[in-house]
């Protein structure tokens, strides 16, 4: 067992993590990991889903689920936590040791009132004993989280935001002042603006307590952003432990590289995303070998051989890649190429002979009690043939609406709508054959390929349905034309028998657009087509966007909150900001210089860290 | 919420009850011309059939009024809490059921409180051990309780507890309070027993969910008490179900109680029911089978209501947004 431990040269860390392995029965879920946590030091443990992150900061909290278990030592503070009894733990629990849950809305109980979540963690304490004083902390507690209204602690859970919810949940974490918070992607389930504010708050709070901070995530340029030290976890095993502007600077491990270029840039647009190809194994299924070798580039015989352990290379720095000597300087070298700007977008002027027109298109919903909400209010909007067009927004601003109008899953309550010259508002008032025709015209992509493709019918089955659907042919679907559409999206043949529940989650994305591709159309509206899927499949499912616009010459309506995805595929961009576009105009424009102070929150709630693209 | 909301809330619900009570209230009045030969015998039970009495009874249910008038009648009869009289004993139906309703309540109550009690005790129980032998002879309990009816459950009762061991009379209602109690132990035993299985499932089904959600691992997280956890987050959490279920639980307790009250020779309203069935004795299955469907949309009602206190993501929900 490897028993390094990347610790700043203090001797007495807060937490010492130890040996811990995770195992569900036989199945191992992580090998042995080593952290170190200093007082009132920011760590982060990154990795994409399925990477063990939770089960781990779970394992130290001592609240495995049950039938999980786990070996090795947790000491916090010379106390070791693992051979603790339940009701010694409880001691620790909350007063020491804290930890958020992933998911904000469902971390409150639903039949408590907000504040009394607060509420209840004070109760034992003498000065708090009458009502009175506690209500009184309480709202001091609400307010260090930023939440001043004072209806907030009276309401239930279902009735705030999940920001909200984030914040309420995190007062009440911190009510009995832990010296160590484990935040288990505190932001991944809000929104874009949401998500910086949070991050924002814990990073305020931790400095100002001189608290510990174990962050979660999978977003790597957040954990630069905002932690001292950074533990890249892949497939249940440590890859690469070290300072976070050093592994920034310089990755020494060939995932957390491909990682960070993976993730796509929002200040530059880049030709083509490095892309990691496959996807993230299961840590039982690399056991005894380098859990990336599948995915290298730089695999070799010794790669397989034993696992690699995690070792020191630089003051501060680990990695547990064999060949870094050897590799390092293509490392690097990659690095730099990747960062390489592409060249101006073709900026288009014309508005004439547009593909899709969208004007004043207004789309209402029946409110209860009766009330209409305006979802989408006096929209206009124009895509050229081969255009690329980003429409940017947060959950709630109609973009989703918008997209379903366009394709006829909604009919609009105003305005008009034109595909190809065919007026297409209202798909039930259309002649029979512009129908076919618009359907041919315009296809979407969902963000749960899951649900759209039917779990009984195999892959092959799914395209050749969608390919007798084109154009009318009867000898359309061979097995040659479903070949070449799954080649077209980098499948090969063989997942023709292959049903949904066993592909990953890029691979149902790719049949979803190869499905979409079968009726030849000449635009994709894509609704968050790779926010579901994990950075290192996200880059090669936006390659394959990329390419086949090239190829085919499709134009793209690209529905998406994340602005560095927009920023890669799109040549203009529409905001949307409570159902009515607030600013349009190309990518680069509306990214480096946003005029609307919408435009500017989403920017600015960017992850960046100061030495951003040092080579 | 606002008071107001809760009153439209039940103001909608009645809305719905009272067209329910009156197809039931037809239903029952029609029992007569259903039940075979002529309603005048079927009214005229065991008295002699003189010209005189039968004219009587003509007279008395409007038999030669068109039929529906009939029913109306009977109705504004019925509302003003006149059931007819008894074939047999010559006496109003009302006051027969009064004096049967007493051991009939004491009964249901008893083995309410025991199925709702014992039930979530061991359904939490199990759910806490889950996997355990003890787990599973909770499980087991329920699956026998569900699967032996209550007389049977009972007879088995009355030989062992009453018969065997002495420790429980076995006959008789019993008078005052405690003495009542004793006496009707057994009998809502049996009761309970076999209806007690449904709460004892869905409760264990509930809290064992419950138990893996994100906020009781967020309160172990926070290092909250095992008895905050339970009660606050767990139970609570878990006995929306049950309370959903709870109108089916009390409604198969009072159909339950029919049977019980024949095996243990109580004499309540089940048995009065039986009785006045085997004699034909049509006003009174009129007025206890009325009684019991008011009882049973009752319940329902409240059912709704109860739920829709408890589970503020219902109350809020229908005022707020
Ligand atoms: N209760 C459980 N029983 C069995 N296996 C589990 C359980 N919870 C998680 N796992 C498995 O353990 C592995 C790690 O899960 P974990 O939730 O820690 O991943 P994660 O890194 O937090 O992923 P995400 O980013 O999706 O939250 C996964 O392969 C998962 O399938
Ligand atoms: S050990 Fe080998 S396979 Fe693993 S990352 Fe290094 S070079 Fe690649
Ligand atoms: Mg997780």
């Amino acid at each position: 067992m490897n028993t390094h431990v990347a610790s700043t040269g203090h001797e007495n860390p807060l937490l010492r993590v130890e040996g811990l392995a995770i195992s569900h029965g036989a199945v191992p879920i992580t090998t042995p990991l080593s952290i170190a946590v200093e007082r009132g030091e920011t760590i982060a443990i990154v990795g994409e889903s399925g990477s063990g992150k939770s089960l781990t900061a779970r394992a130290i909290a001592g609240i495995l689920p049950p039938g999980i278990n786990a070996t090795g030592t947790v000491t916090l503070d010379g106390i070791s936590l693992m051979g603790l009894s339940e009701t010694e733990l409880r001691k620790i629990r909350g007063f020491r040791v804290s930890m958020l849950m992933q998911d904000p809305f469902t971390m409150l109980n639903p039949l408590m009132r907000g504040g009394d979540h607060i509420d209840e963690m004070l109760r034992g304490r003498p000065e708090f004993a009458s009502r009175a004083p506690r209500a009184a902390e309480v709202k001091r507690r609400l307010a260090e989280v930023g939440i001043v209204e004072d209806d907030v602690a009276r309401r239930m859970p279902f009735q705030l935001s999940g920001g909200m919810c984030q914040r309420v949940a995190l007062a009440a974490a911190l009510a009995r002042d832990p010296e160590l918070l484990i935040a288990d992607e505190p932001s991944t389930a809000l929104d874009v603006t949401t998500q910086a504010e949070i991050i924002r708050l814990l990073r305020r709070i931790q400095r100002e307590r001189h608290m510990s901070l174990i962050l979660i995530t999978h977003n790597l340029r957040l954990a630069f952003s905002t932690c001292e030290r950074i533990y890249v976890l892949y497939a249940g095993s440590l890859l690469e432990v070290g300072d976070a502007a050093a592994v920034e600077r310089q990755p020494y491990h060939p995932y957390t590289l491909g990682l960070l270029l993976s993730e796509p840039p929002a200040d530059i647009r880049v030709p083509r995303l490095v892309a990691i190809r496959g996807s993230v194994p299961q840590a039982a299924d690399v056991v005894g070998r380098c859990g990336f070798a599948d995915r290298c580039d730089w695999a070799k015989q010794i790669c397989r051989a034993g696992k690699p352990p995690l070792v020191a290379r630089d003051i501060g720095r680990l990695t547990a890649c064999v060949r870094q000597d050897e590799i390092q300087c293509e490392l690097d070298a990659l690095r730099t190429a990747a960062l390489c700007a592409a060249p101006a977008t073709p900026r288009r002027d014309e508005t004439e002979g547009a593909l899709v027109r969208i004007d004043a298109l207004v789309k209402t919903f029946d409110g209860p009690r009766g009330h209409p909400i305006c979802a989408v209010k006096h929209v206009s909007l124009r895509i050229m043939p081969g255009e690329s067009v980003g429409l940017v927004g947060e959950s709630g601003s109609g973009k989703t609406t918008l997209g379903r109008c366009l394709v006829g899953l909604e009919t609009p309550t105003a305005g008009d709508i034109r595909i190809d010259g065919i007026a297409a508002a209202d798909f039930g008032a259309m002649a029979k054959a512009d129908r076919a025709r618009v359907r041919r015209t315009i296809q979407m992509i969902f963000q749960d390929p899951y649900s759209t493709l039917n779990p009984r019918h195999s892959v092959g089955q799914a395209l050749s349905e969608a390919l007798r659907a084109s154009a009318g042919a009867a000898s359309a679907s061979t097995p040659e034309r479903i070949a070449a559409l799954l080649a077209d999206v980098g499948l090969s043949a063989a997942y023709a028998t292959r049903r949904p529940a066993s592909l990953s989650g890029g691979e149902r994305q790719r049949v979803a657009i190869a499905r979409a591709l079968a009726v030849k159309p000449a635009i994709l509206v894509c609704d968050e087509p790779v926010s579901a899927l994990d950075v290192s499949v996200q880059a090669q499912v936006l390659n394959l966007f990329k390419r086949l616009q090239a190829e085919h010459g499709l134009s793209y309506l690209f529905i998406t909150h994340d602005l560095a995805v927009v920023r890669q595929i799109a040549e203009r961009i529409y905001v949307l900001y409570l159902g009515e576009i607030v600013e349009e105009g190309p990518t680069e424009r509306v990214i480096d210089d946003p005029q609307h102070p919408y435009t500017r929150r989403l920017v600015e709630s960017i992850p960046r860290s100061a030495n951003q693209h040092a080579p | 919420m606002t008071g107001s909301g809760v009153v439209v809330f039940v103001m909608r619900r009645f809305a719905v009850a009272v067209p329910l009570l009156l197809i039931i209230s037809f239903g029952v009045f029609a029992l007569v011309h259903i039940a075979p030969g002529d309603p005048v015998r079927s009214l005229l039970g065991a008295r002699a059939s003189d010209p005189a009495t039968l004219a009587a009874i003509r007279e008395h249910y409007h038999l030669d009024d068109p039929f529906l008038i009939q029913y109306f009648k009977w109705l504004s009869k019925v509302v003003q809490g006149d059931l007819g009289v008894s074939i047999l004993g010559n006496r109003a139906v009302t006051s027969t059921i009064a004096d049967r309703l007493g051991v009939t309540i004491f009964l249901s109550l008893m083995s309410a409180v025991l199925v709702l009690g014992l039930g979530v005790v061991l359904g939490a129980v199990g759910a806490f051990r889950r996997g355990t032998r003890l787990d599973r002879a909770v499980v087991m309990f329920g699956v026998f309780g569900i699967s032996s009816p209550a007389f049977v459950t009972g007879i088995f009762l009355l030989y062992f507890f009453g018969a065997l061991l002495h420790w429980f009379p076995i006959f008789g209602p019993g008078t005052g309070f405690l003495n009542r109690a004793w006496h009707l132990t057994l009998p809502a035993l049996a009761l309970a027993i076999s209806v007690m299985a449904i709460v004892i499932k869905i409760t264990r089904a509930a809290m064992i969910e419950e138990l893996d959600r994100d906020y009781v691992t967020f309160a172990r997280a926070r290092g909250l008490s095992s008895r905050r956890i339970t009660f606050a987050y767990v139970l609570r959490n878990a006995l929306i179900p049950v309370v959903t279920a709870a109108g089916l639980i009390v409604v198969g307790i009072v159909s339950g109680a029919i049977y019980v009250e024949v095996t243990f020779s109580l004499p309540g309203l089940g048995a009065l029911t039986i009785d006045a069935v085997q004699k034909r004795d049509i006003p009174t299955i009129q007025g206890t089978t009325l009684l019991f469907s008011v009882f049973v949309v009752l319940v329902n009602l409240a059912t709704d209501v109860i739920y829709m206190l408890i589970d503020p993501r219902i109350r809020f929900g229908r005022v707020e947004s």
